[in-house]
């Protein structure tokens, strides 16, 4: 099973990013193998409908799980769609949030958020 | 002086600045003349004119929809759409309407013609008659990305009326007011007496300049003491072709809907020379650059 979740940079010691859609990367963690994976997130750049891309890359990645502070409307639908489930991340440690999540300790994101639109709007 | 056939675009850097104030009463001067609200995501000049005999047309733009049983799920595009409007899960084609900027190329990169168009409302334009002026009314709905289809069609239906046109524009230099002034003979800048509106005159007059129209300004509000944007005209020899001054009298009337040509005896006089002044610049303009 493989968990995604948004982080601030591809470093080790990176905590979690309060945005899913502009996240600078995205971390893959493989629960089989407990091995981690720094992916680009290449909607970090784009003018509008960030979310929609961010959720296609980790699609793209086999994620099931996303693991997230928030999360917008649009992204969800997609993610929802791929059918991966979505967990509120309850510390900015990547760590914890993991452990947490495998002890069954974190709740699922209920809150998700109307989309901030219009971020780079002509 | 007859009535001349010519497009007047009315334009500010930001809102308040009184573009509505002065466009209705330049319409209103006019022997018959078309006014275009093309401000079109909180339009106001109807509140003015009051246009009797409504007819409204809708304006749709074309957004992609999918034939499931085509699509094959290459995602050409999902990767060309540069607005993420769509994406591919689960086997399955997502579109995002309202995210949908209407450019068509993901319809014309689909290699099996899974994509078709089909048509969203976005908004309408509204038609009607104030004495001598025909009021046309650009109304975008919320929430959508771009008014420029709105603005396009008020342009459109202006393009065989005889007379004077008056375009009301947006607020800014973005898109919707380079639609809006594309087609002017005449760009009226107008300008507050403020450090503020000074920068919002220097943001549309570059506008004005990189679209190489003839312009010149209308300073409003004008109060004793320093005017920025005064100085500012001064120094770069912008023509200022009007002063309105701060009038509580006139506040009162743009506040209750009242055109201040047909109420008033000083801005009808007012306003004749205002449009007398950019008639004879627009002539000297088709004479110097024809």
């Amino acid at each position: 099973m493989k968990i995604a979740l948004p982080v601030d940079s591809n470093s080790r010691e990176t905590g979690i990013c309060p945005s899913f859609g502009r996240a600078p990367y995205f971390l893959i963690y493989e629960t089989e193998t407990k091995k981690s994976t720094f992916i680009d997130n290449s909607a970090i750049a784009s003018q509008g409908g960030a979310g929609i891309k961010a959720a296609q890359v980790i699609i793209d990645q086999g994620a099931t799980i996303l693991i997230t502070p928030r999360c917008g409307e649009n992204a969800a639908e997609v993610i929802t769609a791929a059918g991966i489930k979505i967990y509120k991340s309850a510390s900015d440690s990547v760590a914890d949030n993991i452990a947490a999540f495998t002890q069954g300790k974190l709740t699922v994101l209920e809150e998700i958020h109307p989309g901030l639109h219009r971020h780079g709007a002509n | 002086m007859g009535p001349t056939k010519m497009k007047i675009a009315v334009l500010s850097g930001k809102g308040g600045t009184g573009k509505t104030f002065i466009a209705v009463n330049l319409a209103a001067a006019a022997q018959n003349a078309t006014y275009l609200d093309c401000d079109i995501e909180e339009p106001n000049g109807h509140l003015f004119f009051k246009p009797a005999n409504l007819q409204s047309e809708k304006v749709t733009v074309g957004i992609p929809f999918v034939a499931e049983k085509l699509c094959t799920g290459c995602r050409q595009c999902v990767e060309f759409c540069r607005f993420n409007a769509l994406a591919y899960a689960n086997n399955k084609l997502l579109i995002f309407d309202e995210v949908c900027h209407s450019c068509g190329g993901c319809i014309l990169f689909c290699p099996e013609q899974a994509l078709t168009e089909k048509a969203k409302v976005i908004g309408e334009v509204q038609r009607g008659i104030s004495e001598n002026v025909t009021v046309l009314t650009g109304m975008l709905n919320t929430g959508e990305p771009s008014g420029v289809p709105i603005i396009k069609k008020l342009l459109e239906k202006t393009a065989t009326d005889d007379g004077l046109a008056v375009i009301d524009c947006p607020p800014g230099s973005a898109c919707v007011v380079m639609e809006s002034i594309r087609d002017a003979d005449y760009c009226l800048l107008v300008a507050e007496p403020t450090l503020f509106g000074l920068h919002n005159l220097q943001m549309v007059w570059e506008l004005v300049r990189l679209f190489e129209k003839p312009y010149g300004v209308v300073l409003n509000k004008c109060l004793d003491g320093d005017n920025p944007a005064e100085e500012f005209c001064r120094e770069k020899q912008l023509k200022v072709l009007a002063k309105i001054a701060f009038d509580a009298d006139l506040g009162r009337l743009n506040s209750n809907g009242i055109i201040a040509f047909r109420a008033n005896q000083k801005y009808q006089k007012q306003f004749a020379q205002l449009l007398q002044a950019i008639t004879r610049e627009v002539q000297h303009e088709t004479a110097v650059n024809p």
